[in-house]
């Protein structure tokens, strides 16, 4: 068999729901442990590092912020991914991870606004201000709850996926507008300092800690995201079997009508 | 002066509600568990269950 194909057959095994749990349900502990692992050297990395001589000790909330950040925009493009896999290939598991990745998403864009805020007090001397980059990630948060709202709202699971994947798809060009903001407006938010052409600017004993934090936090979100698609594949075996059972007690109510 | 309630406020709240996110996910788990013990123990089957027995 070629490789092509056997990564073909390979995924078509994935799409089966039931073979899916299996994998995910083992993979779970292993990713969940890898990652509270991480996290624990990064965050106590972290707090080794040295503080900021402008920032002072405020300079810790940067390890939880930007990755926080960077999952907000990591999840999008997930979840956009998911959307065209609904709308391309029509993958059975594609509009579950969709549907499963959007509160995630959601918690952890608020979380980026939020300890934002909290850093920006000290540091700017006001919780929130209308620049380029903070208004583009609450757009993001906001189209987060309409996608939420989305999945939810229809009881026709094959629209409501479909409504959901083009909203997302919509809705990705606020990614590039979130990561170039800082370039095209003149925010009070500073510009990119590690993933930039010509290198990060940002110290060694600063970035460390924070690209070991990321790696931690993105093992999370994806021990989450599996846990939430495990979660939503058995919610559609319930809603399913409901149906069918309902439709099983109609016919005999109509058959002893008829009798 | 320090700013050491900002730095606590920020993480306490990161972990609160991740962590409440990570229960949230846990209990629907739970929930949804249950819920299809309950319809497998009233006899209800599966389509793909069904056949998956014949075989």
């Amino acid at each position: 068999m070629s490789e092509t194909a056997n990564l073909t057959a390979r995924l078509t095994a994935l799409a089966n729901p039931t073979r899916f749990l299996a994998l995910a349900g083992n993979l779970v502990p292993w990713i969940g442990g890898a990652s509270a692992l991480v996290l624990a050297v990064g965050l106590g990395m972290a707090f080794a590092a040295p503080e900021d001589y402008q920032q002072g000790i405020t300079v810790r909330i940067m390890y939880i912020h930007v990755p926080f950040a960077w999952l907000a925009m990591f999840c999008y493009a997930v979840m956009a991914a998911s959307a065209l896999g609904t709308l391309v290939w029509r993958h059975p598991l594609a509009d579950v991870s969709l549907k499963a990745a959007a509160p995630i998403g959601a918690v952890f864009t608020a979380l980026a606004l939020v300890t934002g805020s909290i850093w920006g007090k000290p540091m700017w001397g006001t919780w929130w201000v209308w620049d380029a980059r903070l208004t583009s990630v609450l757009v993001l948060f906001l189209m987060y709850l309409g996608v939420i709202a989305l999945t939810r709202a229809l009881d026709d699971q094959s629209r409501a996926a479909r409504a959901a994947a083009i909203l997302t798809l919509v809705g990705f060009i606020n990614i590039p507008i979130i990561k170039f903001s800082v370039d095209w407006w003149n925010t009070l938010h500073q510009p990119a300092s590690v993933f930039r052409l010509d290198g990060p600017t940002i110290h060694p004993s600063f970035l460390w800690p924070l690209l070991i934090s990321a790696a931690g936090f993105t093992l999370l979100f994806l021990t989450l995201h599996l846990m939430a698609m495990r979660a939503e594949i058995w919610r559609r075996r319930v809603s399913a079997m409901r149906r069918m059972s309902a439709r099983a007690a109609e016919g005999k109510l109509a058959e002893g009508q008829a009798s | 002066m320090t700013h050491l309630a900002y730095v606590v406020a920020a993480y306490a709240i990161s972990a609160l509600a991740i962590g409440g996110l990570a229960v949230w996910i846990l209990l629907d788990q739970r929930a949804q568990k249950q819920a299809l013990k309950e319809l497998e123990e009233r006899g209800v089957r599966r389509r793909s269950a069904r056949t998956e027995a014949a075989r």
